[in-house]
């Protein structure tokens, strides 16, 4: 299988702070891969290293390489910009912009980029919020402000804005922590739709839900990367003690 | 008495206190919005309104060129100030996270509670003096947007960080670069405090007196050129006031009226703008909804 996403030796810093320690992981192409550990692990932080949005923090650092389809996206010639249209991401907390009708969320991307052409644009938004499995539910009221939906259906809505730049690979960084439990399963049904296409990468506090979503799991614990394999393999003969005494809630 | 009625007996006493010191600060301006009132509407007439200052040894007839002078002193100040002072809130909320944007930060607060004789010095030596202008609108102008930056530029870097940082995020994270992203989601989704401040500083120009002694001046006549001394309000006030003649006297209060006029008037603009803007981001936009739903 291909790698879409391959870490070298990353290393990121919070300031002082050593967040992520070295790690090299290899994500596998239009799979979901979980990455799983206690809070303040360092998970989020690796997956903001992945579409660069970990420099957007003030005082915070990379190091190491993280190639996508082989180009190192740390690279001096390597347009950030450009690797954030690549690489999509949504966030633990739903943020639709509140300014924004429904429409103007989804194509967000595009029309701030200064897309103009209508046509392109009501097909974008057709084609994301069905991708998104929301389209049903707010055909009627595009106009209505992104906030005016509830918790569950403003996280797809973010799907859907991330979707429709067409990326290649989706981070997700905790999107159901802030959702109710059938919020929650419409999402992980949705991630199952689009994992023939994308790369996914989940990061979750929620064991089942790794379990229940992803091809391959990451297990990391202060900011290194304890055990990566088959979600089947690290729930039920994980090679380290540490990754088993978590899975079986012993800490964490 | 049990610790519950003493409780209440305390909330009752404090918030009697309170209440008695929020009466206490209405009274002067209750007092002051009255006497003007009274004083200045007796003065008030289209002729008043429409004709020119006395000059010297003249009885004197209206303010209008006084109003038309504090309205392009204001106009003026604000076309140097608003686009100064809201670019400054921009840079030191979004790129000053570093030591220039510290110290920028600080000299904007120091400016900002500097009295405004100095302002109207510094802009006197500047423009009148070695620019060799003279007295002029421009002059004053310039003084007037010198108390402006501060003031807009605060109150922009306010606005700015209001926004949640999940949707700068939110937009970086669509591939967005930084600038669109803060013109286009940042500047948007702050525009009610912007748009407050930028009043409030045009508010609080309108009625400075001092500056303009040093820079713009007094007029009696009609006048729109730049490099001309102009009438204000505020000036026509402080001078007839000094004048003995009851007609002038009565021209100040009335001149005064007008001011506080204006100044309400946008006081009371914000406030509607600002209510407005938060009602009506319920509803964005009609006709894309329309033309959608339309070919279900």
């Amino acid at each position: 299988m291909d790698d879409k996403i391959v870490t070298k030796g990353l290393n990121a810093y919070f300031g002082d702070v050593h967040a992520v320690k070295g790690i090299d992981i290899r994500i596998p192409k239009n799979a979901i891969t979980a990455i799983i550990g206690p809070s303040g692990c360092g998970k989020s932080t690796l997956i903001r290293c992945m579409n660069r949005m970990h420099e957007v923090v003030r005082g915070a650092r990379v190091t190491g390489e993280v190639l996508l389809d082989g180009k190192n996206i740390y690279s001096s010639q390597t347009d950030p910009v450009l690797v954030r249209t690549k690489v999509g991401m949504v966030f633990q907390k739903p943020n639709p912009f509140p300014t924004m009708s429904i429409y103007d969320n989804v194509v967000a991307g595009l029309r701030l980029n200064g897309e103009k052409d209508w046509k392109r644009l009501d097909a974008t938004v057709e084609r994301s919020l069905k991708l998104a499995a929301l389209w049903d539910e707010v055909k009627h009221q595009l106009d209505a402000s992104g906030v005016s939906i509830s918790g569950g259906q403003q996280q797809r809505l973010c799907i859907a804005r991330a979707l429709a730049v067409q990326p290649e690979a989706l981070l997700l960084d905790e999107p159901c922590s802030a959702l109710d439990p059938i919020a929650t399963a419409k999402i992980e049904d949705l991630l199952f739709d689009l994992k023939d296409k994308y790369t996914i990468i989940i990061v979750t506090h929620n064991m089942q839900q790794a379990a229940r979503v992803a091809d391959f799991t990451a297990f990391m614990y202060m900011g290194e990367l304890i055990e990566f394999g088959a979600t089947k393999k690290i729930f039920e003969s994980p090679d380290k003690e540490l990754t088993e005494k978590y899975i079986t809630g012993r800490f964490g | 008495m049990n610790t519950y009625e003493y409780r209440k007996l305390k909330n009752t006493l404090a918030s009697g206190l309170a209440l008695a010191c929020v009466i206490l600060a209405l009274i002067p301006l209750i007092y002051i919005l009255a006497g003007v009132v009274a004083k200045g509407a007796p003065a008030l007439s289209w002729e008043f309104l429409t004709s020119r200052t006395a000059g010297t040894g003249e009885s004197g007839e209206g303010i209008g060129n006084a109003i038309v002078g504090t309205l392009l002193l204001v106009l003026y100040a604000s076309l140097i100030g608003l686009p100064v002072g809201i670019l400054t809130g921009i840079y030191v909320s979004e790129y000053g996270n570093n030591r220039f944007g510290t110290t920028v930060r600080f000299f904007n607060d120091v400016l900002a509670n500097f009295p405004s004789i100095v302002v109207g010095l510094l802009a006197y030596a500047l423009v009148v003096a070695y620019l060799n202008v003279g007295f002029s609108l421009i002059a004053g102008a310039v003084a007037l947007s010198i108390i402006m930056i501060p003031i807009v530029a605060n109150t922009t870097e306010e606005a700015l960080r209001m926004v949640p940082n999940s949707l700068r995020e939110g937009a970086l994270a669509l591939g967005v670069p930084r600038w669109r992203t803060v013109l286009k989601v940042m500047l948007v989704s702050g525009r009610a405090g912007i748009v407050t401040g930028a009043l409030l500083a045009i508010a609080r120009i309108a009625g400075e007196t001092a500056p303009l002694l040093l820079t713009a001046f007094y007029s009696s006549y009609w006048s729109l050129s730049p490099t001309e001394p102009i009438a204000s309000l505020p000036l026509t006030i402080f001078r007839n006031y000094n004048s003995p003649s009851e007609v002038l006297l009565q021209q100040a209060w009335g001149a005064a009226l007008v001011l506080i006029m204006i100044v309400l008037t946008l006081n009371i603009g914000v406030r509607l703008f600002t209510r407005q803007k938060t009602r009506k981001s319920k509803v964005v936009r009609k006709k894309w909804t329309t033309r959608l739903s339309r070919r279900d």
